[in-house]
């Protein structure tokens, strides 16, 4: 089973991308699932349905999305297996620009799209620089100079991605990316790998409930800001 | 030095094989890609775009003098080869214009930036007729010195030796002149248009039809002839309408040129014989 892992960062055309492309892996015989993992509330479940294809989804709610979201990859997995699935697509949101989803040996792919501004990219953190594809949209919409600049940016936080330009509403581009997912090396299992980077450490009062502000209702590993001494004039 | 593209036709939108199987564009010229809306132009230019090889809706591939393009990593080669301007396009980055195009220049790693971007802002206005300074925010430009900014970066920064043009007549800028300035040095040239003198400035021009290339006309000398009466009608219907705006009366004898005007002209046909 190729396993795909997608995030990237919001509205930026994850599922848009991935419709084409599965539409495509279907084109080639592939039978494909998609899990969605997010927050509170998605519709994207509806979207990969049109495709007829088996579509499960996780909301984290209440809990960290991104400790969520590793702590059900086996069980996707397993559900994955069930459907007889060739390709896994797993489609994260609402993680936190802290965490990456990528796990050693899976395709990871990470949408970015050219509206979110040239000095982004560098914000986007592990999430980026850890993908093994990073896949441009919207560039339709914006001038030839900044999707030269932005893609420049791309390429500095992570200079080993393959980078894609692709259109979301019009699929352009959709085939490479499909030819991609075919030829990265199978796996046999996600147990036991790795992921790429660790997730933040989320073990404070707050994780379990906590409401009140103030220095005693904290417990477990609290991180305060470093303020910079101001000189007096 | 690029010398041409050729398309090899796929199916049209009813499944049947386009009627134009094969079209080539040699260096140096341009394409008119005409139709009615729904044709299919803005296709033909996407696939041309991203060297199509058979994966897009209509199934055509696109060689590179000659050469086929397999692999992503050809892809890749081949990044700096085209460059797009079209009428849905803006700039979305808060940003002043010269901090913006110096961050191009950087990028595409242009020797002496200072002096090609006074450059280019002297075509942006020349272009626009509204001017912007180099201190303008790109998200306070209007939708024609966009544009008229676009065309000029395209022209002097990207500098690409395929540049393909989306129905630019729309938008707020002067067509010829921006035309003038994106062709030359060898460039093809790809303009989807719905204008008749943009389509009649071309070399030959493609039909779409159903989604596919249904013909291809060669600009006649006939057509040539028109086209020169065309622009000399354009040229008197802009100074009219700068005479009106102005809030002048008209002569009767408005084919006379005004010296100021004269002037102008003279210094964008040195401009354009310098630069190309
Ligand atoms: N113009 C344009 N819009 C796009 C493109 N890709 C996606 N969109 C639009 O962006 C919005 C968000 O897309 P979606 O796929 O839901 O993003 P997700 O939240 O990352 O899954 C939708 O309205 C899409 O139609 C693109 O390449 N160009
Ligand atoms: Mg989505």
């Amino acid at each position: 089973m190729q396993f795909v892992i997608v995030a990237g960062t919001p509205s930026s055309g994850k599922t848009s991308v991935m419709v084409h492309t599965i539409r495509h892996l279907q084109t080639s015989g592939q039978q494909v699932a998609v899990c969605k993992i997010d927050c509170l509330q998605t519709n994207d479940d509806v979207t990969y349905r049109r495709l007829g294809i088996p579509v499960a989804v996780g909301l984290s709610d209440y809990v960290c999305p991104d400790h969520f979201y590793v702590a059900n990859l086996e069980e996707i997995e397993q559900w994955a297996g069930v459907q007889k699935a060739d390709v896994l697509v797993l489609e994260t949101a609402g993680l936190c620009h802290r965490c990456a989803p990528a796990v050693y040996d899976c395709l990871s792919i990470c949408v970015i799209d050219n509206l979110i501004g040239i000095n982004t990219p560098r914000k986007v953190g592990p999430m980026l620089s850890s993908a093994d594809v990073v896949v441009i949209t919207k560039g339709d919409i914006v001038s030839q100079a900044e999707r030269e600049v932005f893609r420049y940016q791309v390429e500095s936080v992570n200079p080993q991605a393959r980078i894609m330009e692709m259109n979301g509403l019009t699929g352009q581009g959709a085939v490479s990316l499909k030819n991609t997912i075919l030829n990265y090396p199978q796996f046999e299992g996600i147990t036991g790998k790795r992921l790429k980077n660790p997730m933040p450490a989320a073990i404070c009062s707050y994780c379990a409930g906590e409401t009140v502000i103030g220095k005693s209702f904290q417990m477990g590993v609290v991180k305060k800001v470093e303020f910079e001494s101001v000189d007096q004039c | 030095m690029l010398k041409k593209i050729t398309i090899l036709g796929g199916l049209n939108k009813i499944g049947l094989p386009e009627k134009i199987q094969k079209l080539e564009i040699q260096a140096g010229e341009i394409l008119a890609v005409v139709g009615p809306t729904g044709s299919g132009k803005t296709q033909l230019i996407a696939d041309i775009g991203q060297v199509a090889e058979a994966e897009t809706l209509t199934g055509r591939r696109v060689r590179i003098d000659d050469g086929e393009v397999n692999s992503n990593e050809d892809k890749q080669k081949l990044r700096y080869l085209m460059a797009q301007v079209s009428q849905n396009m803006n700039f979305v980055i808060d940003m002043t214009i010269s901090e913006f195009l110096m961050m191009h220049a950087q990028v595409r790693a242009v020797p002496n930036p200072e002096m090609v971007l006074k450059e280019v802002l002297a075509i942006t206005n020349h272009l626009s007729g509204e001017p912007v300074t180099f201190e303008t925010n790109l998200t306070q430009l209007s939708g024609g010195q966009s544009r008229a900014l676009m065309v000029a970066d395209v022209a002097l920064l990207s500098n690409a030796p395929v540049v393909l043009i989306d129905e630019i007549e729309n938008a707020g800028i002067d067509r010829l002149k921006a035309l003038d300035i994106l062709t030359g040095q060898g460039k093809i040239v790809l303009v989807v248009s719905h204008d008749p003198t943009l389509m009649l400035m071309a070399d030959k021009r493609v039909v779409m039809k159903n989604g596919g290339m249904d013909g291809i006309c060669y600009t006649t000398e006939k057509e040539r002839h028109i086209l020169s009466e065309l622009v000399k009608t354009e040229k008197r219907v802009n100074r009219l309408r700068e005479q009106l705006r102005k809030g002048k009366s008209l002569r009767s004898d408005y084919h006379e040129i005004d010296h100021h005007e004269e002037e102008e002209l003279k210094l964008w046909q040195e401009y354009l014989y310098t630069c190309h």
